[in-house]
């Protein structure tokens, strides 16, 4: 019966024999492990492309919707968080798996004739791989989103001649990002370069299937053929790969930070971490040097990759004898690692509560005073009675989340208006500002809620909120000590004469936690 | 003929990638804030709200100005928008300068580049001072150097 429809396939289609045809294809003796690597990139492509099909079936691709629709999917629907990391750590996984592979050819001198254009289509790859990752990264429309795109068009911007032609193909009007700049980038991620892809891989493979795959200088062993052996292979690596993106993804969240925002001045772009350092190169050239490093050095690099093989003809040779090309290798890896490295470290962090008001840091302080947490985690994973808020999001209006706090906390002490600013708080909760409920030190917001207690906020300004008669207090930290902060609060006139501010004398817990939070603004 | 079909389908599909859209001209002058809020010579960052055509809809959004007041009736009002590429500029008090937190550009108080890879000075709002209102029109780029 299965030989009947085997055969009835076969004969009407060709089928059988057309998969036996590439199972049975000879391969040199030589092949190994080495050669898992395309086949682990192509997977990674598929995993790119499935989780990418059913994230579209749940976004709104246009802004702000785009962030409203991204969040419904991690915060309500069913393994949205998972789908969404998939594809987060997809992308970075697929850069890494194509650099491996990339090195391995080059390592090997598997560019060599007749294999030439194998390895060019591959260069154009890789190319595609990181055009998906430059569109992708607007797609959350987060601020990390949004100021990463700004600095991108930016960069390309300054192309000679072609570059304000540029910035128009991307959308962006005068260095404005908005819709059109989304629409673009969504559609050259969701429509154009995916069947660009497929068929740029579909030749690749063909060009690896013409030529063979590529011999070791000296074959020894007898040529044996692609099943089952290497196929085992392959397979193995892609479980192995997939082990490691799945924990990613079901360990390694990614937030989803707060909504764009062109105004938020406070936040420090960086892209991510495979154009870091091209990121960190952009710090070395300035004014009318701009150029080398934004267009200059990168063109040369993806020229030298496309011309290796014919800069590179020489026969093949072993591994070991090839010094010349690990040594490149090498020098490539510690100038990227340097680079990033040095990126990384510049980038200064902040915790979440520190960009917080006082009011929002005072909410903090609420929601410890009335032991919400006994019933609601804020850290991922941690299991409680209630629904845990790094999971959800909180629709619930302001006046029923305060009807809540009075019936689930009856003795917390809190007045309705620190219960009405705690709802507001709540209301407000992503991904990002979630974590500092449980990481504000305790000290910062007991001060942050002396402040608000003492109403502090009618003259002064933390992080731009509140009155302006007095000085904003970011950056008193900076300029002043702890001893002169407490002294000035005891005697503002002894030290700024013509102050109006009255004298606050605090208990001795009060003004430790007081100038615990003080300490805090920096800047 | 087929060079024909080319151009019939490429001319218009560059033009319609290319060529910004037909926009009409947007509000000129917008009330940013008041003389008297501002204090001589110190940067004050300064949120007001615009009517802006983001594509094929009209936004109300919150736009900065970093405006400083140099004379009695002088306002400056800088772009907080960075000339290097585009990140927020803030001001820091402690050392009087801007400064981009991307690739550490600063500028001086009157908007001219310090350090940093930044190409030319800050750019500038119109600025038009009405009695104590003091308002904003468009962004002009500086010059280079």
């Amino acid at each position: 019966m299965v030989k009947n429809v085997m055969d009835w396939v076969e004969d009407r289609t060709g089928a059988v024999s057309g998969v036996k045809h590439l199972l049975y294809e000879e391969i040199p003796g030589s092949s190994g492990w080495h050669q898992v690597l395309g086949s682990v990139a192509m997977f990674c492509f598929l995993v790119q492309f499935v989780t990418g099909i059913l994230l579209a079936l749940n976004y709104a691709p246009t802004p702000p919707d785009a962030h409203a629709s991204l969040r419904f999917i991690l915060t309500e629907l069913t393994g949205g968080r998972l789908i969404r990391g998939l594809h987060h750590w997809g992308a970075s996984m697929m850069i890494v798996v194509v650099c491996l592979h990339m090195i391995q050819v080059f390592l090997w001198g598997s560019y060599k004739k007749p294999r030439e254009a194998t390895w060019m289509l591959g260069v154009v790859l890789l190319l595609l791989t990181l055009g998906f990752g430059l569109t992708g990264y607007l797609l959350p429309w987060d601020n990390r989103a949004y100021w990463g795109t700004v600095v991108t068009t930016q960069i390309t911007a300054k192309a000679p001649l072609a570059g304000p032609y540029i910035l128009r193909l991307m959308g962006s009007d005068n260095g404005q990002i908005g819709v059109q700049t989304f629409a673009r980038f969504y559609g050259a991620h969701v429509l154009l370069l995916p069947p660009l892809m497929m068929l740029l891989i579909g030749l690749h493979v063909f060009l690896v299937r013409r030529h063979g795959v590529a011999p070791a200088p000296v074959e020894t062993a007898p040529a044996k053929k692609f099943y089952p052996g290497q196929v085992f292979k392959d397979t193995l690596a892609i479980f192995i790969m997939f082990s490691i993106l799945f924990a990613l993804a079901t360990l390694a969240r990614v937030p989803l930070g707060k909504i764009a925002d062109p105004t938020d001045s406070t936040y420090i772009p960086r892209p991510e971490w495979y154009f870091l350092f091209l990121f960190q190169i952009l710090k070395f050239f300035e004014g009318p040097l701009e150029i080398i490093g934004s267009m200059v050095l990168p063109g040369v690099a993806v020229g030298l990759l496309f011309a290796t093989p014919f800069l590179d003809r020489g026969a093949a040779v072993k591994l070991r004898q090839r010094t010349f090309a690990i040594g490149i290798v090498f020098l490539a890896a510690i100038g990227w690692g340097g680079l990033t490295v040095a990126a990384m470290r510049s980038t200064p962090y902040k915790e979440p509560w520190q960009n917080f008001t006082a009011e929002e840091v005072a909410a903090v302080g609420a929601f410890r005073q009335a032991k919400c947490w006994q019933c609601h985690g804020v850290i991922p994973g941690d299991h409680k009675a209630g629904p845990n808020l790094a999971d959800i999001t909180i629709h619930e209006e302001r006046d029923a989340l305060v009807a809540h706090f009075k019936i689930s906390a009856p003795d917390s002490g809190l007045r309705d208006l620190q219960l009405r600013q705690l709802a507001t708080f709540m209301r407000k909760l992503d991904d990002e500002s979630v974590g500092a409920i449980a990481s504000a030190p305790g000290p910062v917001v007991g001060g942050a809620m002396l402040y608000m207690k003492s109403n502090c906020g009618i003259c002064h300004s933390i992080n731009g909120a509140g009155g302006k008669t007095g000085t904003p207090l970011n950056g008193v930290a900076k300029r002043r000590n702890r001893a002169w902060m407490e002294g000035h609060f005891i005697d503002p006139q002894k030290y700024s004469p013509k102050t109006i501010m009255p004298r606050y004398a605090f208990d001795a817990a009060g003004m430790a936690s007081m100038l615990a939070y003080m300490e805090t603004l920096k800047d | 003929m087929m060079g024909a079909i080319t151009a019939a389908l490429g001319i218009p599909a560059l033009g319609y990638l290319l060529v910004p859209a037909r926009e009409k001209k947007q509000q000129k002058w917008i009330e940013a804030v008041a003389l008297t809020d501002l204090r001589q010579d110190t940067p004050e960052q300064v949120v007001f709200q615009r009517v802006h055509r983001d594509g094929w809809k009209l936004v109300t959004e919150n736009a900065v100005a970093w405006v400083v007041k140099t004379g009695e009736k002088e306002v400056i009002a800088f772009s907080p928008l960075c000339t290097h590429l585009g990140c927020a500029v803030s001001w820091h008090p402690s050392d009087q300068t801007f400064v981009c937190p991307c690739h550490t550009s600063s500028f001086s108080p009157d908007g001219k580049v310090i350090s940093g890879p930044a190409p030319r000075s800050l750019d500038r709002f119109d600025v038009r001072v009405d009695g104590i209102k003091v308002m904003l029109g468009e962004v002009k780029q500086s010059a280079e150097g």
